[in-house]
């Protein structure tokens, strides 16, 4: 249990007092000299009484301190806590930014409880399965509970970041309230709250440079939405990142405006698809200084006072302007005779996505033929082969994909020879994510099953962490993974394999295996099983539609008191039947959650 | 910040081309009979004779009975079909349904490229239920009847309802009888309700299953003393089209 933060042991021995603690020596890069209030009074307030240590061990866990301040790491902090108990102290003291993999696998009273001082919360919830509808409503990852003990135990709090967690308006209102020194928000594949949430972080949090909400789940409620646009500040604002790409309700334009004429900070603004070609016009000549931009619908809206269409000529030169401009994305309609606006920044584009676009590769190549230093590009293949012959072409940094790290691509159909290409091709990847969407397809040429394919890439691609696999996929291909991908992480699993031989197989090879998510693949207890020597030193293991048994879970239960094994799916089964639909087991150290809705059941 | 949820290096990304899953020709597996089943898969690719035909339509209806068919939707075997039916999965492609819906949105702006694609796209909708927090959204294109639709709805919401709502062998056919809905209107029972492309809210099993996933904006289960007035709407409503 060494990884992250949720898999250590909590020293319960009693909280050091020390008298050099506070803001002044905790400063680092990302941290503001002049925060609010020192931790120490904190603790003071809160009437803990702690035996002070002998004064050579105060200074030397002073000088501790001021050197582990520099550790940003959260790996290498890690391991710096588990030397002694002294260095255990001082880490936890000096840990700025909280990071918790998986919410279930630690209280808010014991994460709050070691890391006193911390300032930034990065906090993740749901499994990623629950994207593709396969988590039921209700599961959980609340931010409700932690927001409440923040509010108490982080007056400083800073900065949070969550990720598929629910959080309610009234959540945001109370952390609008709670910290004087919010700055960032940032919100990913969440749900839960709607345009009054985001009111009240707008109008409370006086200090907010960055609201980045990126994939969540806006609630739009015609009654309910309100002009959360217009409660920001009326004087001028130190917003930096503004994205609200997934916020489906229309906002109001003119306030929008406003708003970034008086954020002199603002360098990444990302709007939804209401924003039309022509509003967005008016925001980058009110802010060239932008660095990424997500453009919005890219097409005109037809105005109800018949004004004229904005003319390309016009939006050039906006573009133009734009001189700092590294980040391009958006394009939810792109009409294609405003793509060549685009032209004069993308020389200087680092990264473009153009995955909402249609475009077509005779769209594609002026474009991406001046795109010589872009380092990260979605796109759909509505380009063909003929637009990523280009795109090879052009971007060194992506070109004859030798420098290439991730690549996730959809098909309907691929062979073996393209894939073991990728891996010889592709040495430097990290992230393999290919996903054939016909079930069990076989090379498409050979008839064989993919697994050498995958099998070329496990063993070519040596710094590879994150493998997603699909295709008709054998045994054999779980045997090469757990005999090269001995730095996966990272593995995602659908409909593949014969038998638990490709469950244990990787169970027992991949020793750096962190998250198994696996759907509709016949796997069952004696696979599952394997995996208990592992089960501690992994954040969790997902398996939906494959052989499991009550029995077996139960027994993985029983021999790890200290995972947390849940069990759900279908209400309408026998109930004879024995058969789990759905798994989701993780370590944690505070046992089984208290917030269980009626259809889990924890063993 | 959150350094540690994206890649920031070089990264190419392909995605969906604008046809989203659709041209699958397979039987429905997912059981440990997979020497079988993949055999009759691959010569499902080719040609159909019908002994093979009406094997993987035994094939399937085996599995459909296994218990761990339970994210396949359902696969309905009609040997009389030249070709296999396609079978609906929950969550595959693993695509976000936002993108889904960009997809279609892009498809009903006249871009596509093959007329068919339109119709293997997403349709989704936002389902709300009396009394639970949460709104949810549901693909009516990957359920091919009411019935389906309804276990799909049952299992979305399974932790809110009090298990009146079609869990006691009520299949979808009898709730769909009308007396059987204005009797389930008097209780407390769910009963779901739609709003429809005039705005007018319906209850769910008036119309021809197709005309409902087309007219279908939005869902709404209702308690069912709350959904008493919508009978007779229903009714006119119906009178005036037909």
């Amino acid at each position: 249990m060494t990884e992250d933060c949720d898999g250590e042991e909590q020293d319960e021995e009693t909280r050091r007092w020390s008298p050099g603690q506070g803001s002044s020596s905790s400063s680092r890069g990302g941290g503001s000299g002049a925060s609010a209030s020192s931790p120490l009074k904190t603790r003071c307030v809160r009437g803990r009484v702690d035996q002070p240590p002998p004064f050579s061990g105060l200074v030397l866990e002073n000088v501790l301190e001021n050197v582990l301040q520099f550790l940003a790491c959260r790996r290498d902090r890690n391991a710096a806590s588990l030397v002694c108990r002294s260095w255990y102290r001082a880490e936890a003291r000096t840990r700025l930014e909280l990071f918790i993999g998986n919410c279930y696998a630690v209280s808010p009273a014991r994460a709050l409880g070691r890391f006193r001082c911390a300032r930034a919360l990065v906090l993740k919830g749901r499994p990623r399965f629950a994207d593709f509808n396969l988590v039921p409503v209700g599961w959980g990852a609340r931010f409700s509970p932690w927001v409440a003990s923040m509010a108490v135990a982080y007056p400083w709090l800073e900065r949070v970041c969550l990720k598929r967690m629910t959080v309610t308006d009234a959540d945001l209102a109370l952390l609008a309230r709670s910290f004087s020194s919010f700055r960032d928000l940032t919100l990913i594949c969440c749900d839960g709250f709607g345009t009054p949430g985001l009111a009240a972080v707008a109008e409370l949090c006086r200090n907010l440079r960055v609201l980045d909400l990126i994939e969540n789940d806006v609630e739009d409620e015609d009654e309910e939405v309100v002009d959360w646009i217009s409660r920001f500040p009326e004087t001028a604002t130190c917003l930096e990142s503004l994205s609200f790409e997934c916020v489906n309700c229309p906002v109001n334009f003119a306030a929008l405006e406003a708003l970034v004429a008086r954020s002199p900070s603002l360098r990444r603004l990302r709007v939804n698809q209401h924003v039309s070609v022509g509003q967005l016009r008016c925001l980058m000549v009110r802010a060239p200084q932008l660095t990424h931009l997500g453009t919005g619908s890219f097409e005109t809206v037809p105005a109800a006072d018949g004004a004229a269409e904005l003319d390309v000529a016009e939006l050039e030169s906006a573009f133009v302007a734009s001189k700092s401009l590294v980040c391009l994305s958006g394009f939810r309609m792109v009409a294609p005779e405003y793509l060549p606006a685009i032209y004069p920044v993308c020389a200087g584009l680092v990264s473009l996505n153009l995955s909402y676009a249609t475009t077509t590769a005779e769209q594609l190549k002026p474009v991406i033929l001046q795109c010589h230093n872009l380092r990260t590009f979605w796109v759909l293949d509505t380009v063909g082969d003929e637009g990523l012959r280009a795109v090879a072409k052009t971007c060194k940094h992506l070109q004859g994909c030798q420098r290439l790290r991730s690549i996730l691509y959809f098909c309907q159909r691929m062979t073996n020879a393209a894939v073991v290409t990728m891996s010889k091709n592709c040495q430097d990847l990290v992230v393999f994510r290919l996903c054939i969407m016909g079930r069990h397809r076989p090379d498409h040429i050979t008839g064989e099953p993919m697994d050498e394919g995958f099998g070329a890439i496990v063993m070519n691609c040596k710094k590879l962490t994150r493998l997603a696999v699909s295709g008709l996929l054998t045994d054999k291909v779980f045997e090469y993974i757990a005999k090269y991908g001995k730095l996966v992480r990272t593995l995602s699993v659908a409909f593949a394999g014969n038998s638990d031989l490709s469950l244990r197989y990787v169970l027992e090879g991949c020793h750096k295996l962190q998250k198994l998510e696996i759907r509709d693949s016949p796997f069952g207890d004696a696979g599952l099983l394997s995996g208990i020597h592992h089960y501690y030193n992994m954040r969790f293991l997902w398996m939906n539609s494959c052989k499991l048994s009550l029995r077996g879970c139960k027994e993985v239960a029983q021999r790890l008191p200290r995972l947390v094994v849940e069990v759900f799916g279908d209400q309408n089964k026998d109930l004879d039947s024995d058969a789990v639909e759905k798994l989701y087991l993780y370590r944690s150290l505070v046992g089984p959650r208290d917030d269980v809705p009626s259809f889990v059941k924890i063993l | 910040m959150a350094s540690g949820l994206r890649m920031e290096e070089t990264e190419l990304r392909l995605g969906l081309p604008g046809g989203g899953g659709g041209g699958e020709a397979e039987g429905v597996k997912n059981s440990g009979k997979r020497g079988f089943v993949e055999i009759v898969d691959l010569k499902l690719q080719l040609q159909t004779p019908v002994g093979v035909q009406e094997a993987a339509a035994e094939a399937a209806e085996k599995v459909r009975r296994s218990p761990n068919h339970d994210s396949i939707v359902s696969c309905g075997s009609d040997p009389e079909k030249p070709s296999p039916p396609k079978a609906q999965v929950v969550g595959w492609p693993p695509v976000r349904s936002f993108r889904k819906n960009i997809l279609s949105v892009h498809s009903d702006k006249g871009r596509k490229e093959e007329g068919e694609k339109s119709s293997s796209l997403a349709a989704l909708v936002k389902v709300s239920m009396d009394g639970a927090p949460y709104l949810r959204k549901v693909d009516l294109k990957t359920h091919r009847s009411y019935q389906e639709l309804f276990m799909a709805l049952q299992k979305m919401f399974s932790s809110f309802t009090t298990g009146d709502y079609g869990s006691q062998g009520m299949s979808g056919r009898e709730f769909m009888n009308e007396r059987k809905v204005k009797d389930v209107l008097h209780g407390s029972e769910y009963v779901p309700t739609y709003e429809d492309k005039d705005g007018d809210w319906m209850l769910v099993g008036d119309v021809p299953w197709e005309m409902f996933v087309a007219s279908c904006k939005r869902l709404s289960i209702m308690k069912g003393s709350e959904a008493i007035g919508l009978a007779p709407r229903a009714m006119e409503k119906c009178k005036n089209k037909c």
